[in-house]
């Protein structure tokens, strides 16, 4: 059963990939990447698990973090520069 | 029990790999982003626990067991929270959601303006 997780972790990997590269604007290729990195966490605890690596939990966990703050940095740049282009019909927050 | 304990596990492999590929073919054709974060973001939070919990399932007791379990409750915190801000980057962007029909069957052109 892990080699089976394993492959269907593998096949959303290679469509998440597909979005990334095909995504008609920015957003969607960074929507693409965080799923991309949320698969790669659970393919490491899979993948480490099953072929039996030495701490790879914590290479998961590092890796986790690392997406989260790095997806969050990238949607603020987006908004924050969008914003800077169109001042004036922004809504007051 | 322990042969109960394994089969649970490979039924939460099952299907956590199950609602994978489903978020990986919502993020392939649904037409629009708000559809796609939709998609991607509601299976990817059942997914990820399903596949870990499952995990947990397979291994013994030891110190691993709590680092899977801390992967788990960190990625169930983080991943709502980042669909959230990336839609909400989306929508402050100025892309609106897909919603007229009839704009649908003009074409497929993205740039809703």
């Amino acid at each position: 059963m892990l080699t089976a997780a394993i492959i269907a972790i593998l096949v959303t990997m290679a469509m998440a990939l597909i979005r990334a590269f095909l995504g008609p604007t920015e957003y969607d290729r960074m929507l693409a990447a965080n799923s991309f990195g949320t698969k790669t966490v659970l393919l490491i605890a899979l993948g480490g698990h099953a072929f039996s690596w030495h701490s790879y939990l914590d290479v998961a966990l590092l890796y986790a973090m690392l997406n989260f703050v790095g997806t969050i940095a990238v949607m603020r740049f987006f908004q924050n520069r969008k914003l800077d282009g169109k001042q004036e019909s922004g809504r007051a927050p | 029990m322990s042969l109960l304990i394994e089969w649970a596990g490979a039924l939460f492999l099952l299907a956590g790999g199950f609602l994978c590929i489903t978020g990986g073919v919502g993020l392939l054709r649904m037409p629009d982003f708000f559809s796609r974060v939709h998609a991607a973001g509601v299976t990817e939070t059942l997914a990820a626990p399903l596949l870990l919990f499952g995990l947990m399932l397979q291994m013994e007791w030891s110190l691993e067991l709590v680092k899977v379990l801390m992967i788990l409750v960190f990625v169930l915190a983080t991943n709502p929270t980042a669909t959230q801000a990336m839609a909400r980057a989306t929508l402050t962007g100025g892309q609106k959601p897909l919603v007229d029909c009839t704009r649908e069957k003009e074409g497929e052109s993205s740039s809703n303006s």
